[in-house]
């Protein structure tokens, strides 16, 4: 066997903007292996969640991500609305999808445009980030926020959209729809990006299933999954709308599904927003006196993917179990499928095209040596460590 | 000697085709933020950029590897750059008149600061600067012929005249060589040729920030970076003064004449500035098959079209 190099894609890189490894063992320029490791960002959201209210917990799990900020409390307020078993209204339903598919367009441009940074292309980067700074504008006029929305709670939503705010909301989104034009024709025509895209990470039909990939990378490659589809959840059952497939299962055809998912969600917002037309304002939340004994399982359709929840309640105020899933945890498996056999140039834009989201992924991970056996500390302790090492010296100080 | 000196430090060798390197980089730069919506850095930003590298920043040597190389690298690329902006500005402003086959010595002057980047990365042995070091190495061996039938195909256009004193006479005395088919496709050959010399995307795999992380000198730092810098700035006006020597009439200095002089290079290094706004990076193997088959088929069609007198 050749003598392999490793060349390393982080903790720190370019190519990712959260910390994460992965170990490309190349020979030459090809790909001959790859390992990664996660669990640099590890944050405890699951034990955090136990000691919080119903309530708190919403903004806790909204800043697991930072791009798909809505899409975890999204799953937390169907599997909290599972064990209660409450029905909201039909405005917080429409005010929730259209919450969703915002981000949904939002994020996709983002990905369009880090996608052309990988490529090299940084016209579309910041072409694509700046079309997507309408989005955070409207996000801004109906929930005060650009990011981190706070717009879900238990039985309905924080905030209404008053009917004034939706002839603003038709209009940008006209706009949005009309800069989608202009990128997706850049970006679909432009023959380099063919020659760089096509036929470049391609998981089959048959590697998805094995994988249980979800999200655009298994629309991709044919898999019609599609959680809003399929277990059908706020207003997605009462608008008209298709799941995008391609089924070339190439970076490609991931960059043609999300671009294509971007029209299908302005047009489920310009139904919603029809939808929030007809029914009366103001009628947002129902009223919810208790979470009773049970347990609840939510699902969202996040940008990326699946988001599960998995929620144990003991008739408390706070969960007594809470567990999460990411789309990225199962879509960064795939990498041993998409990214074997190819040249470097190729693999780094294969491990962007899944739009990878490692925060949400993060899991505590133990380490032990070889050679010895010996447990290597980890972040949680070397902080107690620190802290240690903190009052020591203040006692020191006062001491002397 | 004296003169000599003068001729390879201040004008027009290293202080003043860095210079205006420098301000061609700005320029880059700055039409690059237009196209992209941004604002774009002040002139100066260019010599900002150099003198915190050169003065103010450490320069830290790689662990594992040679510094003596390393660090002899960028010197080198220096040497190279200026020495071969010496040979073509020369004539060029027509100081002096070169010599007979001064043309193979500036082509053979030009690879200089790319196999110095080699050299220098392959020194610090960072795995993601041999990737770097092997895609520069590919590279160079792509474009090289086709530069070469670039040179050649210049040099039938003027009847076997190897000096490129008499190459921008011919011109001046006729009519540019760019005004006609084979002249056109030349243009072409050598646009591209230069951008990969430049290794501005879609040819910057040695480079390819997110993927290897500036590749070839993700090594380097403070001084030894600034010199590279150095380096590309005198490239970046050099390249373009080649091309505008061999095909467009090279410069007239009197007169309305120096404005033209300055719009053709400003016009040269739009469109290198376009080209490389407008893809993505290529990957290092279509890069080779892009030279070694198509501009290749390019340039041997224009010398073709040459022999035949179009």
């Amino acid at each position: 066997m050749s003598k392999k190099t490793i060349i390393p894609i982080g903790p720190y890189h370019p190519l990712q903007e959260e910390p994460e490894l992965f170990k490309l063992y190349c020979d030459g320029e090809i790909v001959k292996d790859i390992k990664w490791e996660t669990g640099y960002n590890h944050r405890s959201i699951e034990k955090l969640s136990e000691s919080k209210t119903y309530d708190q917990v919403f903004f806790l799990v909204e800043r697991i991500c930072g791009i798909c900020s809505t899409s975890h409390p999204f799953a937390f307020a169907n599997a909290v609305e599972e064990i209660g078993n409450i029905e909201i209204t039909d405005r917080a339903k429409y005010i929730r999808s259209i919450i969703g598919e915002l981000e949904r367009i939002h994020s996709h441009l983002l990905w369009v445009g880090l996608a052309g940074h990988f490529l090299g292309y940084n016209t579309v980067f910041m072409w694509a980030w700046k079309y997507r700074e309408p989005v955070l504008d409207l996000f801004e006029m109906i929930t005060g926020n650009r990011n981190s929305y706070a717009m879900f709670k238990v039985g309905g939503v924080r905030r209404d959209i008053e009917n004034v705010k939706i002839s603003i909301i038709r209009k940008t989104l006209s706009d949005i729809r009309k800069k989608t034009d202009l990128l997706a024709g850049a970006v679909m025509d432009d023959p380099v990006i063919h020659a760089r895209t096509k036929g470049v990470g391609i998981l089959t039909r048959q590697d998805v299933i094995d994988y249980a990939a979800v999200g655009p990378t298994a629309r991709a490659s044919g898999v019609a999954i599609d959680v809003r589809k399929d277990d059908p959840y706020a207003a997605y059952p009462l608008v008209n709308w298709k799941v995008i497939t391609a089924q070339a299962g190439d970076v490609f055809a991931k960059a043609e599904v999300r671009l294509l998912e971007m029209y299908e969600s302005i047009s489920i917002i310009e139904q919603c927003l029809n939808g929030l037309e007809k029914v009366k304002e103001g009628e947002i939340t129902v009223k919810v006196k208790e979470i009773p004994e049970g347990i609840g399982t939510g699902r969202a359709e996040a940008p990326r993917g699946e988001v599960f929840h998995f929620v144990v309640s003991d008739g408390s105020n706070s969960p007594a179990r809470h567990k999460i899933r990411a789309p990225s945890y199962v879509n960064i498996a795939t990498f041993k499928k998409s990214c074997i056999g190819q040249t470097i140039a190729d693999a780094t834009i294969s491990l962007a095209a899944v739009d990878p989201c490692y925060c949400c992924t993060e899991r505590m991970a133990v380490a032990y040596d070889i050679n010895s056996g010996k447990r290597i500390m980890n972040a949680n302790e070397l902080i107690d460590c620190s802290i240690m090492r903190t009052a020591e010296m203040k006692k020191n100080l006062i001491n002397n | 000697m004296a003169v000599n000196l003068f001729y390879f430090l201040v004008f027009p060798g290293l202080l003043f085709a860095a210079t205006v390197g420098a301000f061609l980089s700005w320029f880059d730069r700055k039409i690059t933020a237009r196209v992209q919506f941004r604002k774009g850095p002040p002139l100066l930003q260019p010599f900002y950029d150099f003198f915190k590298l050169l003065l103010v920043k450490e320069t830290i040597l790689p662990k594992h590897g040679s510094p003596v190389i390393f660090l002899l690298a960028p010197v080198l690329s220096v040497f190279g750059a200026t020495t071969a902006g010496i040979f073509i500005l020369l004539p060029l402003f027509n100081i002096t008149t070169g010599f007979r086959g001064d043309l193979l010595v500036i082509f053979y002057l030009l690879t200089i600061p790319s196999f110095s980047y080699i050299i220098g990365s392959l020194a610090s042995a960072n795995p993601l600067a041999a990737v770097g070091g092997s895609r520069e190495m590919k590279l160079i061996l792509s474009y090289e012929l086709t530069f070469l039938l670039f040179i050649a195909g210049v040099i039938m256009k003027c009847g076997q005249e190897f000096n490129l004193y008499t190459i921008i006479q011919t011109q001046q005395e006729g009519s540019p060589f760019i005004g006609s088919i084979s002249g056109v496709l030349l243009f072409i050959v050598g646009i591209f040729c230069i951008q990969a010399k430049l290794a501005l995307v879609p040819f910057d795999m040695p480079e390819a920030e997110a993927e290897i992380t500036e590749g070839i000198f993700i090594e380097y730092s403070g001084a030894a970076y600034a010199l590279i810098k150095l380096a590309k700035y005198i490239m970046l006006f050099i390249l373009p003064a080649f091309l505008i020597a061999l095909l467009m009439n090279g410069f007239k200095l009197e007169g309305i004449n120096i404005l033209w002089a300055v719009l053709k290079v400003i016009m040269v290094v739009l469109i290198l500035t376009l080209i490389r706004n407008t893809n993505p990076r290529i990957k290092i193997k279509q890069a080779v098959n892009f030279f070694l088959i198509w501009m290749n088929l390019l340039a041997v069609i224009a010398l073709v079209l040459i022999a035949f007198g179009y």
